[in-house]
C-alpha cells in the first residue's frame, strides 16, 4: 500500500496548445496569458472564477507566478511556480490536486510557456544552474546535447543499443507528428535520413535533438461534480509520483526516480502497465523516452532496445508513444515541454483530439524529467489518467 | 597519438587576425577555490573535514553529512573515463571556432563524478585516465583529464595545447640578457624548441658577460632595450611588437639595503625605475599588440612573465627597498593581468627565493641557481599556471606566509 490519500474527485479538462514558433518577438507573458485564455474559453470561464494559478516558465525572469497576476489581473487564493522543467506539468498536477481536493482553490490552472528569441537558448544554458554554468558549461558549451550524449553513450555501451533504435522512435513520433497541426515539423523522417543525419555530439544526431522554439500548453484543474456542471469532459488522476535527485550513486544516469516509485504509482491507480493505452513520456532526446519505458514497468532495466524493435509506437500501432510527435517533433517550448504530454494526453482521454486519436484510449500515463543540474536530470514525475466524461 | 605540430609559415599580413574569444568566465565564489588551487599547478577538491566524503562540484556544505568545514585538498586524480562525447557544435563562440571538442565523465577513485576534457590520445571510455586542472583561457580552473601514462608528444594535443603557454615555435623577448638569469632564461627557452629568441641589452654600445655566448645561440637576436627610458621601449615595440608571443621580464635592478643602511632615495627611485616603471613602461607598449594577439592561429600571443621575488610577498627588511619595488610591481602585475584576461594571454608571477647572484652574497643557503630558475619559468608556461614559487627557500616562505602573515613577518625581522 501506499499509505498515501488517493486523488479521486479531482479532474483535469479544457486543455490548450499555443500553436509553437521557432522564434518569437513577443515575451513569455504573451505566451503564459494565451494559455491561460485559451483554457478559459474552452471552459467558458471568467478569470475572476480562478482561484488558483500555477505557472512554469525559463523566461519569464524577472518575473514569477507572482507577477504575473498583477500582469494578467489575477486575484487568487493558491499561487505555484514550478521550476522544474521537464517535470513541471507532473509536479503541477499533483500540487493542484491537492489544492482543489483539500478546498485551499477550486479552479486551478496550470500554465507552461516560453518565448524563444534568436539568443534565448545560449542565455539559458549559460546560466542553467550553479553546478552547470560552474562545471560543465565553460568546458565545452555543448549544453544539454553533451550532456545527453554521456546518457546515451553510457547506455548504448552498457545495454546494448543501436543508433537504429532511438532512430525508430524518432520516425515514429513525426509519423505521429504528421497529424497534429501544431508540429513545427510537417516533414515526414526516414531511418535513412535519421542515420545519416550530421552529428551533432557524439552519438547524438541532428535528429536525437528538440528544436527549441516559442509556445505554451494550459489546462484547468477542478472537482469533478465542477467539471461536470460547466459540462466539460475531463480526465481523471488515478495516481501520481514525484522523486527528485533518485540514485546520486550511479556514475552516469541510466535510471531515473521512476524506478524508485513505479510500484507505488501503480498501486495507487490500481491498475498494471499492461492496461495502459498510450504513454507520453518527456522526450529530449531518445535514450531518455527509453529509460522511461524501462523505468515505468513496461520492460525491464536493459531490455529497453528489444522493446522497442518489438513495437510501432504510433497512433494506431502497438504501444502508442508521444502521440502529438512529442518535442522531438513538435519543437521544444521551453517550460511547455513538461506540459506538452500532459495536455496532448488530456486530450486523447476528452476526445478533444487534434492529433491522431488512439482507438478506445481510457487510460494513459505521462511521465516527466527535468533539469539536468549537473551530470544528471534531478526531476522525475508520473501520472495516470483515466478517461471520464460529464 | 598526438600529432607532433609543425613550424607555422610566416604569417601574411593581409589576412585578417582572428579575434579573442574566451570561454565562460562566471563561477561562483566557492567555485574559485579550484581556480586558486590550479593557478599554482595543484588539482584540489573539497574534503569534509567532519566525514572524509570528496565532493565535486564545489558546494558550501558537504553533501554527506552537511558539515560546513569543508578543506581545498590536493588529489591526485587518477579514475576511470566512463562517457564520453565531441561536440560538434557548440553554444559559445569560443567553443564553435575549436570543434570538434573532447568531453568526457570520470569517476575518481576518491568518489565525485567529475565533467572533464579529454586528451586525444585516451583510448574511448571505459579506460583509466589522471586528471587535473588547468587554466583556461578565462584563467579558470577546467579539469581535464590525461592519459594513465604520457604518451609522445602529449602537450601539443590541440585542446591542451589551449590551456598552456608552450614556447615551443612561438617567439619570445627576454628583455634584459645581461645577468645570469636572463642568460638562463634564454638557454632555457632555445632548449624548449621557441622559434626566434629577442634578448635586450640596454647599453648596445658594449659587451657584456655572456654576449658572445648567447650570440651563438641560433634563435637569438639581441635587441637594443633600455626600460628606463620610454623611447627605447617604444622603438622596440614598434619594430618586434606585434610578434612577440611571449614576453619575459627579466629586467631588474636589486640592491641589498633597507631604510637606514644607505640614506637618502636614489637607490630606491633606482630600483623603481626599472622594477616597476620599466614593467609600466613595457606594458604600455607591448600589452595593446598583445592583446590583439591572443587567438592569432598556433603561435598566438600567450603570456606574459614577470620575474617578481618572494619579498614581494613580505618584506625582507634586509633589502628593504627591493621588496618594496618588487611589491609595487606585484601589485601592477595584477592590474596587468586584469587588462590581459579579455585576449586570453596569460600572465604570469614568478616569486622566486633569493638567487644565488653577488647581491645577496650574504644571504645563506640554499639559494636559487639561476637555470633552475629558468627551468621554473619555462615549466610554469608549459604548465599554464598563473604564480610559480622556485626553490625551497620560495617554497618555505610561501607555506608560512599563507600560514601566518604576521608571524612571517617577524620572522623576516631576524
Amino acid at each position: 500500500m501506499t499509505g498515501r490519500a488517493s486523488y479521486d474527485g479531482v479532474v483535469l479538462a479544457a486543455p490548450v496548445t499555443i500553436p509553437y514558433v521557432r522564434y518569437s518577438i513577443r515575451g513569455a507573458h504573451w505566451f503564459l496569458s494565451r494559455a491561460l485564455a485559451g483554457s478559459l474559453k474552452r471552459a467558458g470561464l471568467k478569470k475572476e472564477q480562478i482561484d488558483g494559478l500555477c505557472v512554469s516558465s525559463f523566461t519569464l525572469a524577472p518575473d514569477s507566478a507572482v507577477g504575473l497576476t498583477q500582469h494578467l489581473g489575477l486575484t487568487v487564493r493558491w499561487l505555484d511556480h514550478i521550476p522544474m522543467g521537464g517535470a513541471a506539468g507532473v509536479v503541477a498536477v499533483r500540487r493542484a490536486a491537492r489544492a482543489v481536493q483539500c478546498g485551499d482553490a477550486d479552479i486551478v490552472a496550470c500554465i507552461a510557456g516560453d518565448t524563444n528569441q534568436v539568443d534565448s537558448f545560449r542565455l539559458m544554458n549559460a546560466n542553467f544552474s550553479q553546478f552547470a554554468r560552474d562545471a560543465v558549461y565553460p568546458l565545452g558549451s555543448g549544453g544539454p546535447n553533451a550532456s545527453f550524449a554521456f546518457l546515451t553513450d553510457y547506455y548504448m555501451r552498457t545495454f546494448g543499443a543501436r543508433r537504429e533504435d532511438f532512430g525508430k522512435l524518432c520516425v515514429a513520433q513525426r509519423d505521429n507528428a504528421l497529424k497534429f497541426p501544431y508540429a513545427l515539423f510537417k516533414k515526414k523522417l526516414t531511418l535513412d535520413e535519421y542515420m545519416d543525419a550530421r552529428p551533432i555530439s557524439d552519438p547524438i544526431h541532428l535528429f536525437d535533438c528538440v528544436m527549441p522554439c516559442a509556445g505554451a500548453e494550459g489546462f484547468l484543474v477542478m472537482k469533478r461534480e465542477r467539471a461536470e456542471d460547466l459540462g466539460l469532459p475531463y480526465a481523471s488522476i488515478l495516481g501520481a509520483i514525484e522523486r527528485h535527485n533518485a540514485f546520486p550513486a550511479d556514475p552516469v544516469q541510466f535510471r531515473g526516480g521512476w524506478a524508485m516509485d513505479c510500484g507505488d504509482l501503480y498501486a495507487q491507480a490500481g491498475i498494471a502497465p499492461a492496461d495502459v493505452d498510450f504513454i507520453e513520456t518527456y522526450d529530449d532526446y531518445p535514450v531518455i523516452n527509453v529509460m522511461q519505458i524501462e523505468d515505468l514497468g513496461f520492460c525491464k532495466k536493459g531490455e529497453g532496445p528489444d522493446f522497442v524493435r518489438r513495437h510501432s509506437f504510433t497512433v494506431d500501432g502497438t504501444f502508442p508513444f508521444n502521440t502529438s510527435g512529442g518535442q522531438l517533433s513538435v519543437g521544444q517550448a521551453g517550460a511547455a515541454g513538461g506540459s506538452l504530454g500532459m495536455v496532448e494526453a488530456i486530450r486523447q482521454l476528452t476526445r478533444e483530439n487534434l492529433a491522431g486519436a488512439v482507438p478506445d484510449a481510457e487510460i494513459g500515463l505521462v511521465s516527466g524529467f527535468g533539469m539536468i543540474n549537473y551530470d544528471r536530470g534531478l526531476c522525475t514525475g508520473a501520472v495516470i489518467l483515466k478517461a471520464g466524461r460529464a | 597519438m598526438t600529432e607532433p605540430i609543425k613550424r607555422p609559415k610566416r604569417k601574411n599580413p593581409v589576412l585578417r587576425t582572428r579575434l579573442p574569444t574566451l570561454p565562460p568566465g562566471t563561477r561562483a565564489r566557492v567555485t574559485l577555490g579550484l581556480t586558486e588551487a590550479a593557478a599554482r599547478g595543484i588539482f584540489a577538491l573539497q574534503v569534509c573535514r567532519d566525514c572524509g566524503t570528496v565532493q565535486y562540484p564545489p558546494r558550501e556544505a558537504c553533501h554527506n553529512c552537511l558539515s560546513d568545514r569543508l578543506v581545498w585538498t590536493p588529489q591526485d586524480g587518477r579514475g576511470e573515463l566512463i562517457s564520453e562525447t565531441r561536440i560538434r557544435h557548440a553554444l559559445e563562440l569560443y567553443f564553435r571556432e575549436r570543434t570538434p571538442w573532447r568531453l568526457g565523465v570520470v569517476k575518481l577513485d576518491v568518489g565525485p563524478i567529475v565533467v572533464v576534457q579529454v586528451h586525444g590520445d585516451i583510448p574511448p571510455a571505459p579506460t583509466r585516465v589522471r586528471v587535473q586542472a588547468c587554466l583556461d583561457k578565462s584563467d579558470q580552473a577546467a579539469l581535464f583529464a590525461l592519459p594513465e601514462k604520457d604518451t609522445p608528444h602529449m602537450a601539443e594535443d590541440r585542446q591542451l595545447r589551449e590551456m598552456t603557454c608552450d614556447p615551443k615555435f612561438r617567439k619570445v623577448l627576454v628583455t634584459d640578457g645581461k645577468t645570469q638569469i636572463g642568460q638562463a632564461v634564454v638557454r632555457a627557452l632555445a632548449e624548449a624548441g621557441a622559434d626566434l629568441i629577442w634578448v635586450g641589452y640596454a647599453e648596445p654600445w658594449k659587451k657584456f658577460a655572456g654576449f658572445d655566448e648567447l650570440e651563438k645561440i641560433p634563435q637569438v637576436t639581441l635587441v637594443p632595450l633600455d626600460l628606463t627610458d620610454a623611447r627605447s621601449v617604444k622603438e622596440l615595440s614598434g619594430e618586434i611588437g606585434a610578434k612577440v608571443d611571449i614576453l619575459i621580464n627579466t629586467a631588474e635592478l636589486h640592491r641589498a639595503y633597507g631604510i637606514g643602511a644607505r640614506y637618502g632615495t636614489d637607490v630606491a627611485k633606482a630600483e623603481m625605475e626599472i622594477n616597476y616603471f620599466g614593467l609600466l613602461r613595457l606594458a604600455q607598449e607591448f600589452g595593446p599588440v598583445m592583446r590583439s594577439r591572443g587567438a592569432d592561429g598556433l603561435n598566438s600571443a600567450v603570456a606574459w612573465v614577470n620575474l617578481l621575488s618572494i619579498f614581494a610577498l613580505s618584506n625582507y627588511p634586509q633589502q628593504g627597498t627591493f621588496s618594496a619595488s618588487k611589491a609595487a610591481a606585484q601589485s601592477l602585475a595584477q592590474c596587468l593581468r586584469a587588462e590581459m584576461r579579455a585576449s586570453g594571454v596569460r600572465v604570469i608571477n614568478v616569486y622566486p627565493g633569493p638567487v644565488d647572484d653577488e647581491w645577496n652574497q650574504l644571504i645563506l643557503p640554499p639559494k636559487l641557481a639561476p637555470s633552475a630558475l629558468a627551468n621554473a619559468i619555462v615549466k610554469a608556461l608549459k604548465d599554464g599556471v598563473e604564480d610559480v614559487y622556485p626553490g625551497d627557500v620560495a617554497q618555505d616562505w610561501l607555506a608560512r606566509w599563507r600560514d601566518n602573515p604576521k608571524a612571517l613577518e617577524r620572522e623576516l625581522a631576524g
